[in-house]
Formats: C-alpha cells, structure tokens, sequence
C-alpha cells in the first residue's frame, strides 16, 4: 500500500472523480484449529492492500495465476465478501459512497448498479426457470418493474445480447455454451448497471464463441456506458478488451499498468514471466518460460516479497522488506518492485 | 481414405515411419435421440518419434478419437468402423486395435504398455484412496515382470525426472496432498513409466495455470524427444500446438478437415475453418478492434449440415455447391498438406471454384 491516491491513477484527473476509488483492500480469512477450543493457527491473505481507481467507461483487468487472489478482490469490492479493512469508494453520480463500511441493509438499492457475470454458463443459471424468468427476476427482485413494462424489458436486453424474444418460454439446457452466456449477460444488464465485474466471463467458451462474446461485451460497453473489471487468466483476452490491466500475485497487486505499457514493456519480474509462459500461435516463435516453482500458498506466505523464491532477478531486501506499488519513474507503469525502487 | 503417406509406399516403410496409423476411423454413440457420429471417417497418422496434435473445438470428437485408439468408448458408443493400426517399435506385425476383442491380452498388453495415456483432469485420473507410489507401481507390476522393490525405485525414478522435488517423500503421499501441477506430473509419471511407444496426451494442461502449463509442455517435450515416443496431443488452444506439434491435424464435426504440418496449417491455414479460428483468437489485431469471430455456434452432432457441415459458418460458401451431396474428401494440396475443401486443391472441380468464375 502506501502508493498516494494520485499516483495510482494521474493519466485522468481530468475526467473528474472516479467511478472506484479501492484503498487498502483487504479480505483476510482466519484458519481455526480444531477441536472445542477453537485457536486461530493462521491467517490466509487472500487479498492483501489493493489499491487503484477506476474510471468510468474503462475496463480493467485483473489477472493473476489460480490462487493469486483476483477473484476474491473481486468479490470483496462488490461487497459479496465482507473486506477485512479498506475502503471501496463508488460514486456513480449520485454522491461518493464507501462501499466497505456500508451495513448490510444500506447496500440493497446500490446492487442494481453493482453487476456479475459469472464463469460457468452451465452451473449460473437456474435449470428449472425459463430464460424469461431468469432475466426478469432480477427486475421483480428490486421492484422495479412489473406486467407489461416488466416484458418489454426482458425482449428488449434479449434482443440487446442477439437472442430472440421467443427464447423466453425456453430453459437453459436447450441453449449452447455461448448462448448461455448471452443469457448471463442479459440478467446482468436488465439493471443498467455502471459497473459489470466479469469473473472469468468468456474462458469456458470455445475459441469461435469466445470471439462473439467478446465483441458483444464492447458493443454493450460503448452503448451502455459501463465500467468493466474484467478478472481472467487468458492474457491475450485482457490484452484484447482492456484499457488497464493489474497484475495479481498471492493477494497483491504487483503491476498496475496501462494495456500497452504492461504487454509492451513489462517491470515486475512476474509480469514477465507470466507474458513468457503464453504460447505464441506462431511455431518459430519459442517458449522463453524458465521460472520454476508455484504460486506461493497464501496462507504460508514468505517474507519480504512473495516472488522473491522464484524470482530470477532477487537481490539483498527481496526476502526482507515487502516491496510498495509505487510509480515507475519516466511512465505510467507502478510496479511492487524492489529493481525500481528511487529509480 | 488412405493415410497421409501416398499409396505408392510400400508397407515395410510405413511400418518404420509411423507408429500408428488411423484409417476411416468411425466411433458412433447409439442414443434415444438417433445415432450420434462423434467421429466419423477419420484417418490420421502419427509418424515415429513425432507429435500429432489434434486440434477442435468442444464436440468435434477430438477426445473420442483418442479414447477410440485405447478401446475405451463405452457403451452406447461403438467403434462402427475403421482401422487403428499400432506398429510396435521392434518390427512384429501390426497389430488392428480396433478389431481386438474386448478381453483380448493383447489389448491389455497395448493398453498402458505399448500405449498410454495422459487424461485432463489429473483429480479425477488419480485414485483419492491410494497413494501415489502404489499408483505407479500398480501400472509397473502390470506390464513388466519386476520385483515390488524395484518397482518402487522406478517409481521413485520417474517421479525425479518429471520434476517433484522430494520423490522419496512425495511417494508415499496421497494426491489430494499435492498441489494441481504435481497432480499433473504425477499423472505423466505413470503414463511414461512402461516405457511406452505411443503416449495420447488429452488436453494435459488445459486445467492448468499458463507458468505450469509451460513447465508441463516442456517437461513432455523432453521426455518424449528422450524416449523416442510418439505423442498424440489433444488441445483446443492453437497456442499449445504451435509450441508443440511437428504435425497436425484439425477437426470439426467428427471429420478431420486439414491436415498437415505444424507450419503449414498455422502459418498458412487452407481450410476455410482453419483460417477463421486463426483469426477469430484475441490478441493478434489491435486492441479494442472487433474480433473477426465465427458466426453461429457449432452445430450439434445429430444435425449436422448437408455438404460441407462447415458452410453455414462459413466466410467462403458458395450457395449451390458447398450446401449439398456428400461432405468433401480430404485433398491432397500443392504443399503435400491435405484439406477437405471444395474451393481448395488440384481437384477436378474444386480447381474451377478457385479460380474466378469468368464466362
């Protein structure tokens, strides 16, 4: 932590106050022992003080390896998880609130404008209620509109997602993986959400279907005005949809870069890693990944920097001293890095 | 439907240049629905100390193929067809799998021994309830006439050499203490304990993190170019292949559709479909472009399109010809690759369509 407000995010200051403004995020799980005297024994970072802001209209990616952390971040900013310590400011307009120190009550009316799309189109729709009824209840549930209003809204985001109205008397198992996604994305946007956090939204599709979804999240993007956080673990899709991407290893951010900058230019010794281990399509181009090890266990984690066992570049503080995101000098890059400190 | 090498090779030299050899392969699965052709017609063949890759998308009977090569479809589904011919190393005849029967030995002598295989999800291949070292040694107690000490220390062997740190410890643990990487290895520690010729790999690291999965296909590579195997590697992801395949092979709707080598099909795709998955894969354009995606979805198996079952989705289909009679053969191109395309190839009247049809 430690990084100042501004220099997580200067490039739109001009813009006026961000839709997120995430200072010091924290999700910590306690591990208990067992037994009748239940001891806590340990203490699992599974998102450890993350801070960045974000734009209206931008997508930022969130990626890291499994266990890194990304989507309970996720989840703690939508306030599906209770954050152990931070501040999750969301100002839509309509007056800056903070999340994080909301009771449970405050939250409902905010929800419609805090939305999901989840990873698995088979497992996140209800198989027992039409398309109709999955799309609707999310209106029925907040009341905000019912009878004739209530249809024409249903056909309007169907049609919105490239499904047909007739598809509402129809139950999930007779769709296709993609179509089924479609369906997610409906029930998500029925809300007219500002901010959509995509969990993984397009890796269970094939490879021609996943082309589709992705166009369709940019064209809802540029009609609707929304704000993405985009978690995956395909790089090359971030790289296609966002604007921003921050890298996540064991609970930390510990890259915050612009899409470009961090793909073109990598700082963090695990960024560059990551990028080395993606196969390229092109045979003449070889695989240049040489880190070994894995993801540090976030319950156990080491001191100083998490990387620092399998970082090739560590040097006398790596195993010391817990590098802070802080700005690259002459760049829009931040990196938690001891190789760019006071440089 | 002949094999990829020409008809004009004689026998003998097949034997030594493939280990195994595919030939109108057809695996249906006889539902309530009707008959589902998951492959049908496929003809492959995986030349001797190479990599095949199989490439598809969901549905298009690339695991079915490969579980077809160990006789281990299941009931409704039925080998219906074909020849799957495995030439052992030594030079003994070739033996047809797909005409042994069911108990034959010499299917379990194939099965694990001459043949093995790396499944997806190494949870569901490893058994919860013993542990690791018992799992290795029970394929090496199998297919070789060794003592139980010695298997153990093969065991111990293999494990050090597909990377687990701490293999005399790590063997007597159970898998659900090993983390999904280890997992992984754990599962090619056993598929490459007998020594085998051929080795199926069926999506070995689509489970897994894109760091393991680097150190996955590196480690395969090496110990597949040190044992001389043969590999069939199975993967949706275009990216794996191109790291790891000297040939491949790409399927739809249970029919092979291009074939060729590795430089060939990626850098040069000739199949329409090839092409447009090439094309449709993020992070080649510019960002923030429109992805030139695939239309439609692929279609079900028991519905499959007149002709060309790819024309619906196709950017090059020609009404009237693509949409009807049977699918197209596969042809043989310039380049000595094979595409089963209309518009491609020397073909009679697909050399007509190519060219601009001028009166």
């Amino acid at each position: 932590m430690t990084a100042q407000p501004s220099t997580l995010d200067t490039r739109h200051s001009s813009l006026g106050p961000p839709l997120l403004r995430v200072r010091g995020l924290c999700k910590h799980f306690p591990i208990w022992s067992k037994g009748f005297l239940r001891k806590q024994v340990g203490l699992v970072k599974a998102v450890d003080e993350v801070s960045f802001d974000l734009q209206r209209g931008e997508t930022l990616g969130l990626v890291g390896e499994s266990g890194s952390g990304k989507t309970t971040c996720a989840r703690t900013i939508l306030r599906a998880l209770q954050p152990t310590r931070g501040e999750v400011v969301f100002d839509d307009g309509a007056g800056a609130v903070d999340l994080a120190a909301l009771p449970e009550g405050a939250l409902k009316p905010l929800r419609p404008k805090m939305q999901m799309i989840f990873q698995d189109p088979f497992s996140s729709l209800n198989p027992r209620m039409t398309v109709g009824q999955i799309v609707a209840e999310p209106l029925q549930i907040h009341r905000i509109a019912k009878g004739q209003e209530l249809d024409d809204r249903v056909v309007d985001i169907l049609r919105k997602v490239g499904l047909k109205p007739e598809h509402r008397q129809r139950y999930p198992h007779a769709f296709s993986g993609g179509q089924r996604q479609r369906i997610g994305i409906a029930r998500t946007l029925i809300m007219r959400p500002s901010l959509v956090v995509a969990d993984e939204a397009v890796s269970a599709l094939d490879v021609s279907v996943q082309a589709q979804v992705i166009n369709l999240l940019a064209d809802l993007q540029q009609e609707f005005g929304l704000t993405y956080i985009f978690v995956a673990h395909d790089l090359s899709v971030v790289r296609h949809i966002c604007t921003r991407v921050a890298v996540m290893y064991a609970g930390k951010v510990v890259e915050l870069a612009p899409t470009e900058e961090l793909f073109g230019n990598p700082r963090h010794p695990y960024t560059q890693a990551l990028l080395s281990a993606v196969p390229n399509v092109d045979p003449d181009v070889k695989l240049r990944f040489d880190v070994s090890g894995e993801v540090a266990d976030a319950g156990r984690l080491p001191a100083g920097c998490s990387f620092h066992p399998r970082c090739p570049r560590r040097f006398e503080p790596c195993d010391k001293e817990t590098p802070a995101l802080i700005p690259v000098a002459n760049s829009p890059s931040c990196t938690a890095c001891h190789l760019y400190r006071g440089a | 439907m002949s094999a990829s090498a020409s008809p004009a090779v004689p026998p003998s030299t097949l034997d030594t240049r493939h280990s195994l050899l595919i030939q109108d392969l057809r695996t249906h699965f006889f539902t309530e629905e009707g008959c589902i052709p998951a492959v049908d017609g496929v003809s492959l063949s995986v030349p001797r100390g190479k990599v095949l890759a199989i490439v598809g998308e969901s549905g298009c009977g690339k695991s079915v193929t490969s579980f077809s090569i160990l006789r281990l479809i299941r009931r409704p589904g039925r080998i219906v067809g074909g020849k799957i011919l495995f030439h052992p190393r030594d030079g003994s005849p070739a033996i047809d799998i797909a005409a042994l029967d069911e108990k034959d030995d010499l299917l379990y002598r194939v099965r694990g021994g001459y043949i093995s295989m790396i499944f997806q999800e190494p949870m569901s291949a490893l058994s919860p309830v013993h542990t690791v070292g018992n799992q290795i040694c029970e394929a090496i107690l199998l297919h070789q006439d060794v003592s139980g000490e010695e298997a153990r220390a093969r065991a111990i062997e293999m494990l050090r050499k597909v990377g687990i740190p701490g293999a005399e410890r790590r063997i007597d643990q159970y898998p659900h203490e090993l983390s999904g990487g280890m997992r992984q290895r754990v599962v090619i520690a056993m598929a490459l304990v007998c020594n085998p010729e051929v080795l199926i790999a069926d999506e070995p690291t689509t489970a897994l993190d894109v760091t393991i999965q680097a150190q996955i296909l590196k480690l395969i590579k090496d110990l597949q170019q040190e044992q001389g195997a043969s590999v069939v590697f199975i993967t949706h992801d275009l990216g794996v292949v191109a790291q790891i395949a000297d040939e491949v092979a790409v399927m739809y709707l249970g029919k092979v559709v291009e074939r060729g080598s590795v430089r060939q099909v990626l850098k040069n795709p000739q199949h329409p479909y090839t092409a447009s998955l090439l094309k449709s894969l993020p992070g080649q354009g510019k960002p923030g472009e429109r992805l030139p995606a695939i239309r439609g979805s692929v279609p079900s198996l028991n519905a499959i399109p007149s002709g060309c079952p790819f024309h619906p989705r196709c950017p090059e289909y020609v009404p009237g010809r693509c949409d009807v009679g049977a699918p197209p053969a596969m042809r043989l191109l310039e380049d000595g690759r094979e595409a089963a395309c209309l518009l491609r190839g020397a073909g009679d009247e697909g050399r007509v369509a190519s060219e601009e049809t001028q009166p």
